[in-house]
């Protein structure tokens, strides 16, 4: 009990970089007890909020993304942030199967997922500003010995 | 990823961990498989994909349209408990046949 760390990694919005952001967080976060299903719906909702970042937060533009994890005895708490464009409706974009870019083939499922696989998701933006994406999950176990 | 012709059906078999990086480097080569080779039917092998996100829904929609558009169609064989959570919720079970063994995603008629 009373468990807490954190970590903060940046990168370039650079596609190469998603796997790099979901295999630290899974890392990170394995020093908590986690299942094996746990620790794969984490690595996907990270997965879903880093690309998002890519593809629609900077598009063509360059910048950096932000990605911080705190645990909290059993709480994972994991907050990916850009400073792109920003997202003009929120509401909009969480619908499932809505995407802005179809001609990227994105599926329109990112945030459905990310609500899907973790317990809490908030997304903070502002136009030419940027996004915030903190999610919360709840994981079964403590720390490990 | 590897591409192999079985008569008309065109066996896509998936390597590592599908998200978007991975899925706009495979795309467009699927697509000219497609065009250049009388394909009738895509039949993803996912038994070596360790992780997949919704970028790899993205790329089974997108072959089912250009399948939908040829009059053809699309299946999977080899999905993973992991990935049957991300592909049963997206709905894609709706448009594509998921079968249990290569033999019977090849011969399929779904």
């Amino acid at each position: 009990m009373g468990h807490s760390n954190d970590m903060m990694i940046r990168f370039p919005n650079k596609s190469a970089n998603e796997g790099f952001a979901r295999v630290a967080v899974a890392a990170f976060v394995a020093q908590l007890d986690v299942t094996v299903e746990e620790l794969s719906d984490i690595k996907t909702a990270v997965s879903e909020a880093v690309t998002n970042a890519i593809v629609h937060g900077y598009e063509n533009l360059k910048g950096y993304i932000t990605v911080k994890c705190k645990i909290c005895d059993c709480v994972v708490e994991i907050s990916v942030s850009d400073s792109g464009h920003g997202i003009a409706d929120i509401e909009k974009a969480r619908q499932p199967l809505y995407t802005s870019r179809p001609e990227h083939e994105r599926s329109g499922m990112g945030f459905t997922v990310m609500e899907t696989f973790m317990d809490g998701i908030e997304i903070t933006s502002a136009l030419g500003v940027g996004t915030t994406v903190v999610m919360k999950k709840k994981v079964s176990a403590g720390q490990q010995d | 990823m590897r591409l192999e012709k079985k008569g008309e059906v065109l066996i896509v078999r998936l390597e590592g961990e599908l998200d978007h990086h991975y899925a706009s480097k495979i795309k467009d080569a699927i697509d000219g498989a497609v065009m250049v080779g009388d394909v009738r039917k895509i039949a993803f092998d996912f038994s070596r994909v360790g992780f997949m996100d919704s970028s790899g829904i993205g790329t089974i929609m997108g072959r089912y349209k250009l399948m939908q558009a040829v009059g053809g169609s699309v299946s999977a064989f080899g999905v993973s408990k992991r990935l049957d959570k991300l592909i049963s919720m997206s709905g894609v079970k709706k448009i594509i046949s998921i079968y249990k063994n290569e033999q019977d995603a090849t011969r399929g008629v779904g």
